[in-house]
């Protein structure tokens, strides 16, 4: 396992990367810090669809010199995938960042427990 | 001068320059009075300290509202040592379970087939078509490019329209709402949701580097943009340098400066019509495709700038979005509104 | 070569582009267009399904000039057509009856952005319903996310505020283990779309190279999908999502977009994985776990609640619980019942949510059961219908409720000795627990009002909304009535998926 783990090297950084953004996301209760973990867990999924992309010796796929053969280029679906995946963690940090903002002003805090408190304290008389 | 003709001042290029001139006119005056002046007379102080103090009082409300609660059965809990105990478990359970997902997910790595070789399942007649029949197909240098935007255009449609619906998330959360008479209300800014209090003074270094940067970084954008189809970069790319510039210019200059070119009412309009257009021109695509007709759109030499089909003007309405979309959220994040 | 096999296509891109037009236009056009659009779409499905009816195959459709392995592909086919038109169907009615509650609760600057949200939430759930492959459902995933997150804050207030971020956080969680999963199921297998992940997976099955991710593969997409579905164990943003969002969000969100994940799933399942493997893997035994215990657990907190939208909140989580039942089955004829229910439970539960509203606004906006006394009488149309879509999550015969519950029941006959006994079991305590809450909510509606509470003069709701209202009872009661028909076409479409 631990052979295998070596020559996997960017997948195995990528899963524990994974792992430590879930941790992130469920441990810290400061809003700031999940949207942390919850983007070092889409990066780690990136740097796990890249490498799958990637074979040796081959070179970036952009034609040059009018050489079409397979056998030149590497794969360019993961390069298309990760850019999708780019734009879709830009966009849902912007909603979470926006959601913290609203948050902090009417709360003052950006602990998720003590809002989740204080919210549960404008029911009472 | 001489040379100019009488009608100088009515033509296009002079109403231009004078529109450029006009951000140097009295704002900055306010501006370099409100730098020289000390901090006590500045007309904002007031309104400052007022600003200050009814997030003072905000936050006396909060705290008496959290002191109501120590009383109540939820905050008593809260301090109890059953609550303590729990919370203790679920920061091990946490960590458990943080941890067997990475023992899992390595388990699986060391199962998945190894990188950088050439016999992968990933390498195999997708990848070969693209490659191969791509710059045929779809006219694009850029391989990348030419299967985003054309053998997957559905799912960059799908990715444009995340970037609307987010940017449009984020006007929803965080737009100041205009009372009857046009004007921001009063109490949303008074919450602290605008920080146009702290508008950046007249910075000569920020103002003179942003002269020099701007231009060439709107220009690299917009090389990036229709450079798409023959090299690295595309719509995604050279929307962010754009937006980049935008901001840049945003921060030397203040919003009233940029808001003469870029309000609420442009960046709808931008949106609609690149994402119209993107939408209108994929669907007539997709629809000559899927009814096995040729669409006509001729695809031109490779290696041209135009050439490529839809590919260049898509870029160009995927980088309009992208950039709208980013300067935006600047926007709104920094006083919730253009 | 008919029009009619675009008309999916259409549909989506009716969504999309609608929604974009939206955004320049203003606030009262822009609430017409989004109903024009969900009954254009409706008409739209119902073509669809249709031509679905008299096609022996499901059909590929090319988004673009390439087929298969290389370019997107939508797929027409009965249950797609199906699960469309009673989705839009739903959701038109939704909007005739909603709209015009919805400036109590959105800014009418706002209202604008709100229905660009509809549009494409609507665009989302289509794409979701038809699509041929897996990464574009990612993408219109995350549209659905964000579109349902804004659906929640549009009320602006401090616990829809807290809602959507608990929302946010447990959804985007989701969004990662189901991405991780895609993209290793590309690497294992190269492909992106249906078919041929299919093929490539059997592959694996057969040789047994990749075996460990591919369980792990299904076990990450299964759990994001069923986190966003609000499956029991995760369902802790749902109830507070449900009760504190605009009426006509909660109605969407909860009878709809939870649908489209399940339907998703389903998809998954057959068409990628294959029952057999998903049933090697065991899988299939904790949905069917989950799903028993989310039947029981979300009844009994149903019954605690003492805020009528909390409790039909919390009647979500039992009854997607049912849902979940079904397909742990790990039989075609559990899907088919599950899938059955997925309708019945679209209709019934939008109805309910709208005619609660209905319910507490002639009641002075006070949602607790005291105050609800009366409120049949006072707003009967809302009383009845409110009464008829309980009766249907209880299971009463003559509803979609009863008959979707039969068929669970019947798809629990073939299986082996305890897992028969606790599919009876588990309904008949979860229909007595159901019986418990929504009839006691029904008689405290129809009760004598006390005297010294004085009610607000009570509104008129607008003439349209009210035969909204009445149509989707009806849509219930024929679900009730005439399921024959709508099971066959489930039968054979499933039929068709694998």
């Amino acid at each position: 396992m631990w052979q295998a783990l070596y020559e996997n090297l960017e997948q195995t950084v990528a899963a524990i990367l994974f792992g430590i953004g879930f941790t992130i996301l469920l441990l810290q209760r400061n809003m700031i810090r999940k949207i942390i973990g919850l983007n070092i867990m889409s990066t780690a999924t990136y740097l796990f669809l890249a490498s799958m992309g990637f074979i040796e010796g081959r070179k970036a796929p952009i034609v040059m010199d009018g050489v079409t053969d397979a056998a030149a280029y590497i794969n360019p679906i993961p390069a298309g995938l990760v850019l999708t995946g780019i734009v879709v963690s830009v966009s849902f940090t912007g909603i979470m960042l926006a959601l913290t903002v609203r948050l902090y002003r009417r709360y003052r805090t950006l602990d998720i427990d003590q809002i989740a408190l204080l919210a549960k304290g404008e029911d009472l008389p | 001068m001489s040379k100019r003709r009488s009608d100088w001042a009515q033509r296009p290029q002079a109403r231009f320059l004078r529109w450029m001139r006009e951000g140097y006119g009295a704002l900055d005056d306010e501006i370099i009075s409100a730098v020289a002046q000390p901090a006590a007379q500045r007309p904002d102080a007031e309104a400052l300290e007022e600003h200050d103090r009814l997030i003072g009082t905000h936050r006396h409300e909060r705290e008496m509202a959290l002191d109501r609660l120590a009383n109540y059965d939820l905050q008593r809990w809260a301090n109890t040592r059953g609550r303590k105990a729990l919370t203790r478990l679920y920061v091990l359970l946490a960590l458990l379970l943080g941890a067997s997902l990475i023992y899992f997910l390595l388990d699986t790595v060391a199962y998945m087939p190894r990188f950088g070789q050439v016999a992968v399942p990933t390498n195999n007649e997708v990848i070969a078509r693209y490659i191969e029949k791509g710059l045929e197909e779809t006219g694009a240098i850029n391989i990348v490019a030419g299967m985003i935007l054309d053998y997957r255009a559905f799912d960059t449609l799908g990715e444009s329209t995340v970037l609307f619906v987010a940017a449009c998330a984020v006007l929803i959360l965080l737009r100041i709402d205009l009372d009857d008479q046009g004007q921001p209300m009063q109490q949303l800014i008074a919450e602290g949701s605008d920080d146009r209090h702290y508008e950046p003074k007249n910075d000569r270094i920020l103002q003179g580097s942003a002269m020099v940067l701007t231009p060439i970084i709107l220009l690299f954008g917009i090389y990036v943009l229709f450079n798409g189809h023959l090299g690295p970069g595309g719509g995604f790319s050279g929307g962010a340098i754009l937006s980049s510039g935008l901001i840049l210019y945003l921060n030397a200059f203040g919003f009233q400066k940029a808001g003469r070119f870029f309000t609420y009412k442009i960046f709808m309009w931008v949106s609609f019509f690149s994402l119209g257009f993107y939408g209108v021109a994929k669907a007539y695509s997709f629809y000559m495709g899927a009814n096995g007709l040729n669409s006509g759109i001729p695809l031109g030499t490779p290696g041209a700038i135009l050439s490529s089909g839809l590919i260049m003007p898509l870029n160009i309405a995927v980088g309009l979005v992208v950039a709208c979309t980013m300067y935006i959220f600047y926007a709104l994040f920094r006083k919730g509104g253009l | 070569m008919t029009l009619a096999r675009n008309f999916p296509f259409f549909s989506i891109l009716l969504c999309l582009v609608g929604s974009v037009l939206t955004s320049v236009l203003k606030p009262k056009a822009a609430r017409a267009l989004t109903v024009i659009i969900s009954g254009v779409v409706l008409v739209l499905s119902a073509f669809t399904l249709r031509y679905a009816l008299a096609m022996d195959a499901a059909e590929p459709f090319m988004m673009g000039h390439f087929p298969a392995p290389w370019g997107n592909e939508l797929r027409i086919g009965r249950l797609e057509a199906l699960m469309a038109t009673g989705i839009s169907g739903v959701l038109f009615v939704t909007l005739l009856a909603g709209f015009y509650h919805m400036p109590a609760f959105v800014s009418d600057k706002k209202l604008g952005l709100y229905c660009i949200m509809v549009d494409l939430a609507l665009g989302a759930i289509l794409v979701m319903l038809y699509t041929n492959d897996l990464f574009t459902a990612y993408v219109f995933i995350e549209i659905m996310t964000i579109a349902s997150c804004a659906l929640v804050i549009v009320r602006q207030n401090g616990h829809t505020l807290v809602a959507a971020t608990r929302y946010m956080i447990m959804n985007l969680l989701a969004s990662g283990l189901v991405l991780l999963g895609i993209s290793m199921l590309y690497g294992i297998t190269g492909h992106l779309l249906m078919e041929p992940l299919g093929r490539s997976v059997r592959q694996i099955y057969e040789t047994g190279q990749y075996m460990e991710p591919l369980t792990v593969v299904i076990a990450l997409i299964t759990a994001g999908l069923a986190i966003k579905s609000a499956m029991f164990p995760f369902h802790a943003w749902a109830p507070d999502t449900y009760a504190f969002a605009p009426p006509m969000s909660s109605a969407i969100l909860s009878g709809l977009i939870g649908k489209a994940y399940i339907f998703l799933l389903i998809k998954f399942i057959f068409r990628v994985i294959g029952l057999d493997i998903i049933v090697a893997s065991h899988i299939d035994s904790i949905l069917f776990a989950c799903g028993v215990t989310g039947m029981i657990i979300g009844s009994v907190m149903a019954i605690s609640q003492r805020d009528i939208r909390r409790m039909v909140a919390y009647s979500s989580v039992s009854q997607i619980g049912y849902i979940y039942m079904g397909l742990g089955m790990g039989t075609e004829v559990g899907v088919a019942a599950a899938l059955f229910q997925m309708l019945a439970h679209a209709a019934a539960k939008s109805l309910l949510f709208l005619s609660t509203n209905e319910l507490t606004s002639v009641s002075g906006d006070r949602k607790r059961f005291h105050y609800l006394h009366g409120a049949g009488y006072r707003n009967p149309v809302a009383g009845v219908v409110f009464t008829v879509g309980a009766m249907s999550l209880v299971g009463i015969p003559f509803t979609g409720g009863f008959v979707a519950k039969l068929y669970l029941a019947t798809a629990g006959m073939p299986l082996g000795g305890w897992v028969r006994a606790l599919v009876l079991v588990a309904l008949a305590v979860s229909t007595l627990l159901n019986a418990v809450y929504y009839l006691h909510t029904v008689v405290s509606i129809y009760r004598r009002a006390p005297a010294e509470i004085d009610y607000p003069p009570s509104h008129r709701v607008p003439r349209h909304a009210a035969a909204a209202l009445l149509i989707s009872m009806l849509m219930t009661v024929y679900l009730g009535i005439g399921s024959g028909p709508i099971m066959r076409v489930i039968e054979s479409g499933l039929k068709m998926f694998a």
